[in-house]
């Protein structure tokens, strides 16, 4: 039963998205919070990501945007007094919390008690160590091996495990500070990195199980030990590589019903010996594949991006049922929401098959090592459903949007690889191996040879040979082949998931994907969508979570109601995240409650938006033109919304509506026209607003002669793309030609935009709303770094704080003076650039933003709420939303970068986002703001030390300003000979440090020495990045704070002086908006 | 080669076949397990039915020495989804396909499975026939529809065991252990188990070895007085498959076990046997529970086990006296009687399955309750 002896709840979200913690945690928190409100339970949330569904402050009744620090939770706990804290939503940051709340003695002190997880729970599962000890304690079979505190500790581990062995840092997150070491002249360095990742400066040692069979199964338990496994989950790739980074499959296949019910039990085993009361848990196993030893690799007691992945492949909601249970609830008293007649105590039966296929991002970060491995570096995934493997794998990448349709990694506008793949091609873990495996079996490989090199199993290799045998098929048959033969195989090909553009390619005789289309439908080849239903159909599903397939019977059952289809952003990458399935909920939420019937479509398992709670009816399905044909086929939806979902259905508007799919909100063709340069610059011009000088070029002989025009340096970048992919500021000519080609393969048979680069201007978005005759601004945010940084990745204060009243109103007057021209009618972004006095729009986006839901939560209006209802046909009058909201106080955005989960990247900003999520500090002064930012971003200001200072010569005269200044606030000054001889000649006190470039490793050994508390490095140029690389390579090994332009130096000192001045107050959204 | 599938109610399905060329008639049930389709292949209790896989994929694993749980494939067909190209474990001996044609048992592949359980579920088992070797849907249909089915037909005594014989401890033995906490019964030892065998299933022989127990299994018809006279510490009462109300000389015999005070313990159709002799009834589920995911309450404290359960038949909870017996399970799916307790006598009995092969583990304990009732009688 509920216990009712708690009233209120403290849960504490991941914070930022970065790789090994990301969207899913909304996805689980917004369940977890949503869950326990209904029950009664006053909910104090707090989580630094603005971006996140469940900071709305309609979730949680108390809602903190404030950084997860010890400090700032205790703060919050004094205010608010929680009677509980649910820990185990928010990743690995809300254990982490817990863990230091509980040590500190906070939550002693406040009475707050911990619920889900207790303390020694989390210490058994998260100390490497403790967790060993618990297992073999409790004759739970684990790898050999142990913890290591030195390398001499080290050395005799590994008589014990043997070469290679896996070294790991403990407490770190997402493999962190993780490698393999092969060789003993290997194990120092390994060794050494560990210990520094580690909080606790704990190295894990562990014999290799690289190559063995890796299995995960997730589980709940309630209090009363009743314990279900929700969902099993085979890595296609095996031990060795992070199953973050692994292709993935449930349920398991290559395993008796011996096998599985081992895994079984030991799950089981392992929760009681690590004590989980309580909640949701993932259990991870390596099996020997030669003689099926099982060893238990790792659990962790909260719900995480796998549970999220078992949720979404079962329907069974882990997160709700972890916060249910966690307040009382037994499993057989809760309902099976999905057949509303069983109860949550069993386990799903699943009669399709699950794929998740992870998104990396290693064309934003050259230099890093695309080698997979045990520290994760995807940044995204997408999941598919099928009745059978072939057909879930194909749909899986068809929904990577990567270019690519086929199991070869061929696509419409890709051409096949013709190199021969090799036993050695295939055996380094890398994201495109699954293609090379295809093209290997293709090639006429042994399956067995593959299998045992890359470590796949057998049978998964043998599914792809049938699809294989079914594409020769397709390749072989020519015009005389009879109909009903030609029947067959297409429907066969469809049933294994083939896609109508693959299959284009694959028969002589047709030429596009419509052609297919059409003759599918006239021999009557046509999906049909099955239910997600937990039960392999052995009850009647009441839930419309569905996915297509190629069967006998459609169980869509859709209504007549008037409906609306909302189009997701599909797989997350860096540049479209969490931000778009933020708005396309919104979406959702907003339609429905103007009595619309809303129809969610995407394919990211992540996200809030493919929770079956979220619209009306879920679609978990590729987003490629051919799928939401289908869906749109069968719901018939009045209009289909493209335009909160980033970049993906943007590129799907013009291909549905020339099917004659009705676009709700701003045209298409506004939206193209935007976009396209020359249209665009003719606008502008009409208009008279200014912009930079700009020109367009498909060649590298136009770039070099629109750049000489217009003059260095430049922006060149690719069209229709998102996050800035392959832009780049180029200094010179010598350096264009390398970045064209870069643009080029972005964004293939698209023009090229080049633009003057306007040094030193300050950079301004502008998110607002229209209706076709009214335009209202929503917000205006300037950036903190000046121009050249792509938006995504510049810091942000809402509201501006270096622009004048004047210059604003002339950004406001263009703002409305755009999306009237270009009839908006929903959501745009302008960004501008201010320079000497000149107000210049650089890029005009009618649809959603990244910064719109950081914009609503600051100003208290909901933007994409709002502009959905616009774009179902309400003005803004009859939504009361005339004029610009006033804030209070200040908002900043800070970016958060990857470069310590990707090392080798370069660490400097540019014009190419590279974050991977993003935090907001809020208060009503500015520099408390920045440093609450800072904060919450990771690296806090030092209030006390010594600071690093090298900036190039352009910069001296600021950056000497910025001496002063930390002089002043008692800071002691490292700098480089010529950056040093500035200040001393200033008079003040300096210590010459020498550059890393000649040789000497000074400046690395007082980072790694802890004797740098903040570094300020501005780099030469865009091209001589190599001098600092290494202080900043040092500094984010360290986690000290690196500022790389002297606008955030600036804002740095502001916040360091403001909290001199004064404590860091902490208030909740809700406070914030009713003025108490 | 081209399958043919026809269900009593007209519909035709074409598949490919597998395993052997031949017809089959016979009753048409899903089974929802995701893993352990050979034991369920093996299992007794499917004597007469074809089984429809609900599961994707099957034949994965291919066929295990270790994992039967009888002698031979029981089932009449295997209908499929995707039948396996290749077998991938470390244990496997022979292919899913080989192996059923080696026991001339006809199979279906490519068929929706889905729609087709769906169509079970809501109108109910049908009987079907199959044919692999191209025979005609209408000469299937009245194959079908002609064949006098399963109810009321004694289907036990196609699987009991003709004499009685000692249980020996098989390669399968080895996955099978007892709960830590029960070492000791097992070593006091030397439990003289007689196993009524109405179709019984192997791991239920292992597990009860496993305690220590030295079995003799009989066949269904021994009566209350043979039995008896071999003085046993226990005697158990076996699943088997089909209609309880077709045995009353067993039903007979139970009520004469019951009277002796030697503890009794029923596994199935041996918990339904015990419901009869107590005079309940039983009745058919609708499409019965067929599955490794069945949650189960124990009504004393609440808690709920993960069952094994393959039963189209339930006793009638209201028909029992409960001055007399105590409902100890139920189904949490629909509330159907799943356990039952005598409160003045050793004799207790659970529907679903404990030595769930295939399934999870969670009622395992249950077997050592017969051991402690067994050790309380001594």
């Amino acid at each position: 039963m509920k216990r009712t002896d708690i009233h209120t709840i403290l849960v504490p979200g991941s914070g930022a998205i970065v790789i090994g913690q990301a969207a899913e945690f909304d996805y689980s928190g917004t369940q977890a919070v949503k869950a326990l409100k209904a029950e009664g339970y006053r909910v104090v949330l707090v989580n630094s990501n603005p971006a996140t569904i469940m900071t709305d402050p309609e979730i949680a009744d108390a809602t903190y945007i404030e950084p997860l620090t010890p400090e700032a939770l205790e703060a919050i706990i004094a205010q608010e007094k929680p009677d509980a804290m649910l820990p185990t939503v928010g990743g690995q940051t809300g254990l982490n919390l817990a863990l230091a709340l509980s040590e500190n003695g906070v939550l002693e002190k406040y009475g707050v008690q911990l619920i889900g997880a207790n303390l020694s729970a989390i210490k058994a599962a998260e100390d490497r160590m403790l967790f060993r000890e618990t297992m073999q304690k409790n004759n739970i079979p684990v790898p050999r091996g142990g913890a290591a505190y030195s390398i001499e500790e080290a050395r005799e581990l590994v008589k014990e495990t043997g070469y290679p062995v896996l070294v790991r840092a403990s407490f770190a997150m997402g493999g962190t500070g993780a490698s393999w070491v092969y060789e003993s002249n290997q194990l120092e360095e390994a060794i050494r990195k560990a210990i520094s990742e580690s909080p606790i400066g704990q190295a894990w040692l562990e014999e290799s199980v690289l190559g063995w069979k890796e299995y995960e199964l997730e589980v709940m338990r309630d209090k009363k030990n009743n314990f279900v496994v929700v969902c099993s989950i085979e890595n296609l790739d095996p031990m060795g590589v992070h199953t973050g980074d692994s292709i993935t499959v449930a349920p398991a296949q290559t395993l008796t019903d011996r096998e599985y019910q081992i895994l079984r039990d030991l799950a089981h085993q392992v929760l009681s010996a690590v004590g989980v009361e309580t909640g949701g848990s993932n259990v991870q196993f390596g099996v020997d594949p030669k003689t099926g030893r099982v060893v238990v690799i790792e659990m962790n007691p909260r719900v995480s991006r796998s549970s999220a992945l078992a949720s979404k492949a079962t329907g069974f909601p882990i997160a709700k049922l972890a916060a249910l249970v966690a307040v009382g609830y037994t499993l057989d008293e809760i309902t099976n929401d999905i057949t509303k007649q069983t109860k949550a105590a069993f386990e799903p039966s699943l009669d399709y098959v699950v794929v998740k296929i992870p998104r990396w991002a290693f064309e934003k970060f050259p230099g890093v090592d695309p080698t997979l491995g045990p520290q994760m570096k995807s940044v995204g995934e997408a999941m598919a459903l099928g009745r059978t493997f072939p057909e879930a794998l194909n749909k899986a990448i068809q929904s990577l949007e990567i270019g690519v349709d086929a199991l070869d990694a061929s696509g419409p506008s890709r051409e096949l690889l013709t190199e021969p793949e090799t036993l050695s091609s295939l055996t380094i873990p890398r994201a495109d191996r699954l293609f090379r495996v295809y093209r290997a079996i293709r090639q006429g490989m042994s399956l067995d040879e593959i299998a045992n090199v890359t470590g796949y199993d057998v049978w998964f290799l043998a599914q792809m040979k049938e699809m294989q045998n079914v594409e020769l098929r397709m390749q072989n048959a020519d015009s005389k082949m009879q109909k009903a033969e030609l029947k067959t195989l297409l429907h066969e090909a469809k049933q294994m998931g083939f896609a109508d553009s693959h299959i284009a390619r694959l028969l002589s005789t047709f030429h596009s994907p419509l052609d297919v289309r059409n003759l599918r439908k006239e021999l009557n080849i046509l999906p049909t969508f099955q239910r997600v239903d937990t039960c392999a159909a052995e009850f009647e599903s009441q839930t419309p979570y569905l996915y297509s397939a190629y069967e006998m019977e459609d169980e869509s059952r859709p209504t007549d109601k008037q409906k609306i289809l909302i189009l997701g952003g599909g797989p997350n990458r860096i540049g479209q995240g969490i931000e778009f399935d933020y708005c396309c909920c919104q979406a959702a939420f907003a339609l429905s409650r103007m009595g619309y019937e809303t129809i969610m479509y995407n394919c990211n398992p992540e996200t809030v938006s493919t929770d079956y709670d979220t619209a009306d009816r879920l679609y978990f399905e590729p987003l490629t033109l051919e799928h939401v044909l289908n869906v749109i086929d069968k719901e018939n939806p009045i209009g289909v919304i493209v335009q909160f979902g980033g970049q993906t259905p943007l590129n799907l508007a013009a291909g549905l509506e020339a099917a004659g799919v009705k676009i709700l909100g701003t045209s298409p063709h506004a939206i193209q026209l935007s976009e396209d340069r020359e249209e665009f610059a003719k606008l502008l011009k009409e208009l008279d607003i200014p912009q930079p000088e700009n020109g367009i070029a498909r060649s590298l002989e136009e770039a070099r002669e629109v750049a000489q025009r217009i003059g260095y340096p430049v922006l060149v970048r690719p069209s229709f793309v998102l996050g800035g992919r392959a832009m780049a500021l180029v200094e010179s000519e010598a350096h264009l030609a390398g970045f064209i080609q870069q643009a080029i393969e972005a964004a293939p048979n698209q023009p090229i935009l080049i633009d003057k680069f306007m040094e030193d201007a300050f950079e301004v978005d502008v998110d607002a709303l229209a209706d076709g005759e009214r335009v209202v601004v929503g917000a205006i945010m300037e950036h903190i770094e000046e121009a050249g940084i792509h938006s995504g990745d510049a810091a942000c204060v809402l509201p501006p704080y270096k622009v004048s009243a004047y210059h604003l109103e002339i950004m406001r007057e263009y703002t409305k003076q755009l999306g009237l021209a270009l009839g908006v009618r929903g959501l745009m972004n302008v960004q501008f650039a201010l320079k000497d006095e000149i107000v210049c729009v650089l890029e005009v986006n009618p649809r959603a933003s990244r910064t719109v839901p950081y914009a609503s939560k600051a100003t208290n209006l909901n933007m994409a709420y709002v502009a959905a209802q616009v774009m179902a046909g309400k003005t803004l009058k009859e939504l009361n939303v005339t004029a610009q909201p006033k804030v209070d106080g200040f908002f900043i955005k800070e970016s958060v970068l990857p470069f310590k989960k990707l090392p080798g990247s370069s660490s400097l900003l540019g014009p190419e986002m590279r974050s991977t999520g993003e935090v907001m500090g809020h208060a009503s002064h500015f520099g408390h703001a920045f440093a609450k930012s800072q904060t919450a971003a990771g690296l806090g200001l030092p209030d006390e030390g010594a600071i690093l200072i090298t900036v190039n010569d352009y910069d001296k005269s600021d950056g000497l300003k910025f001496a002063r200044e930390m002089h002043r606030l008692g800071f002691q000054l490292y700098a480089t000979p010529g950056t040093a001889f500035m200040i001393n000649k200033a008079g003040l006190p300096v210590e010459t440090v020498e550059k890393a470039q000649d040789g000497s490793t000074q400046i690395v050994d007082l980072i790694r020495a802890g004797k740098i508390q903040l570094v300020l490095n501005t780099p030469l140029g865009p091209h001589a990045h190599s001098d600092g690389a290494e202080i900043r390579k040092a500094a984010i090994a360290m986690n000290i704070p690196l500022l790389t332009t002297l606008s955030t130096a600036t804002a740095a000192v502001s916040a360091i002086q403001a909290i001199r001045k004064k404590e860091l107050k902490y208030k909740s959204l809700q406070n914030h908006y009713s003025g108490t | 080669m081209t399958a043919t599938l026809v269900l009593e109610d007209g519909t035709i399905i074409e598949g490919k076949a597998f395993g052997a060329e031949t017809d089959a008639v016979f009753e048409l049930v899903f089974n929802t397990s995701m893993t352990g389709y050979q034991e369920i292949l093996t299992d007794p209790s499917y004597r007469g039915q074809g089984v429809l896989f609900t599961v994707s994929h099957i034949g994965n694993v291919g066929i295990n020495l270790e994992d039967d749980e009888s002698a031979k494939p029981q089932i009449s067909v295997a209908v499929i989804r995707s039948l396996s190209p290749q077998v991938s474990n470390w244990r496997s001996a022979l292919s899913l396909s080989d192996w059923l044609a080696k026991h001339n048992v006809p199979a279906i592949s490519g068929v929706d499975t889905r729609w087709l359980t769906r169509k079970l579920r809501d109108g109910g088992t049908q009987k079907a026939a199959l044919s692999t070797k191209g025979t005609s849907a209408e000469m299937l249909l009245n194959m079908a529809r002609e064949w006098e089915g399963l109810d009321g037909r004694d289907v036990v005594k196609e699987v009991t065991c003709e004499e009685s014989y000692r249980w020996v401890n098989d390669e399968g033995f080895k996955w099978v252990k007892p709960l830590n906490n029960e070492q000791l019964l097992v070593e006091s030892g030397n439990w003289k188990v007689i196993a009524y065998d109405f179709g019984i299933k192997e791991n239920i022989l292992r597990h009860l070895s496993s305690y220590g127990a030295n079995i003799t299994v009989v066949p269904a018809d021994t009566t209350a007085d043979e039995v008896l006279s071999l003085k046993p510490d226990g005697i158990f009462l076996s699943n088997r498959p089909g209609d309880p109300a077709g045995l009353p000389y067993a039903v007979e015999a139970v009520e004469k076990l019951i009277n002796s005070n030697v503890p009794v313990f029923g596994i199935c159709l041996g918990h339904q046997l015990i419901g009869r002799a107590l005079g309940a009834d039983t009745h058919k589920l609708k499409f019965g529970h067929h599955g490794g995911n069945h949650p189960v309450q124990y009504l004393p404290n609440g808690e709920v086990l993960i069952t094994a359960q393959n039963h189209n038949y339930c006793v009638t909870a209201g028909d029992l006296n409960p001055d007399e017996v105590e409902i100890t399970y139920k189904s949490l799916n629909d509330d159907s009687l799943e356990g039952l307790r005598m409160k003045n006598k050793p004799v207790f009995s659970v529907q679903f399955h404990p030595e769930a092969a295939p399934g999870p583990h969670d009622a395992h304990d249950i077997f050592g309750e017969f051991f402690r009732m067994m050790n309380n009688s001594r």
